[in-house]
């Protein structure tokens, strides 16, 4: 196989990463959502819980998409 | 691969430019880069915003003075939600943070502007500079104290040396996922309006039948335009609170 191949195969196999944090992310709406709905009144004080939570999971995400630009533009 | 030629670089618009040189310094080539010159822009506009929105200080606010407002009060409510009162000496490095992350990168959404903060060299700067201020306030607020942070309450004595190394394994990771989030979702986000808006493109070049086709891709780019300006604005929000979330383990190590 050629390395050019490889390279752009371990791209995307690098980008599998994003889909969990995807899950992540849905996970931890869909949690704050589902507990805002039962108690809206104290859903506003946790909204930015709820978007920490978001940006913690999605971080984990960007790294794999930063691996298969590094495998890409820079290897 | 003879179509690669036409189609559209999505990486040429993070290349930066010499706008002119400024010499060389020991060793190194010194130049004012179209990378610099937004940064001055970005300040400039969030100067500007701040020095003509505060100066009229009339009791019902015109429209540049509601604006200066809500963004000073949005920061403190939020500084002083997570760190209290005393971290309130923090607020002008939050909010000049906040303010000038939030105006890069609303300044590179528009076409043709460079996006600061998708250069990771940027980001990286910053973040590194907050972990390193964490670290310098936690040990002059608590001494050796500040460790106490990497040892939890409430752990088995035998376990306590693999969590503590996976809390200072984990303190550690904190520049480098700083600094990339911020940088992925700039950089990951400029692309993928590159890429539509380049089957546009490729798609009107093929006549009557091409045109009908673009505008879905156009219809979805302006979508993701749209989509961009929440996560400009979302980022910038993420990166304060994160910092102030580090910050407070700095001034309270023993949560």
């Amino acid at each position: 196989m050629e390395a050019e191949a490889a390279k752009l195969i371990g791209a995307g196999i690098a980008c599998i990463g994003m889909g969990g944090a995807g899950i992540g992310v849905g996970t931890i709406f869909g949690n704050f959502l589902a507990g805002a709905l039962r108690n809206p009144s104290a859903a506003q004080g946790q909204f930015t819980n709820a978007l920490i939570g978001a940006a913690l999971a999605e971080g984990l995400g960007i790294f794999s998409l930063v691996v298969a630009l590094l495998l890409i533009f820079v290897v | 691969m003879a179509a690669a030629e036409d189609r559209v670089d999505p990486i040429h618009q993070f290349h930066i430019n010499d706008l002119f040189d400024l010499g060389t310094f020991g060793g190194m080539k010194f130049a004012f880069t179209n990378s610099a010159l937004f940064m001055f822009v970005a300040v400039g506009l969030v100067f500007a915003l701040l020095y003509f929105g505060s100066s009229s200080r009339s009791m019902v606010p015109g429209r540049l003075q509601s604006v200066a407002e809500e963004l000073y009060s949005f920061i403190r409510n939020l500084v002083h939600q997570t760190l209290g009162e005393e971290g309130m000496a923090f607020f002008p490095f939050i909010f000049s943070l906040f303010a000038f992350v939030l105006f890069t990168n609303f300044l590179g959404l528009i076409p043709y502007f460079f996006t600061v903060t998708s250069q990771l060299v940027i980001t990286g700067a910053l973040a590194v500079f907050i972990i390193l201020m964490v670290v310098v306030v936690g040990f002059a607020k608590n001494g050796v104290g500040f460790l106490s942070l990497f040892v939890p309450h409430g752990v088995p004595g035998a376990l306590l040396p693999f969590i503590s190394l996976i809390e200072i394994i984990s303190f550690l990771a904190r520049p480098v996922s700083l600094s990339l989030r911020l940088f992925g979702n700039m950089l990951a986000g400029h692309i993928v309006l590159k890429v539509f808006a380049g089957f546009i493109v490729g798609l009107a070049g093929l006549g009557i039948g091409g045109w009908i086709g673009a505008i879905g891709p156009l219809l979805m780019t302006v979508a993701i335009t749209a989509l961009e300006f929440l996560v400009a604005a979302l980022q910038a929000f993420v990166f304060a609170v994160l910092t102030c979330v580090y910050l407070k383990d700095a001034l309270h190590p023993h949560h």
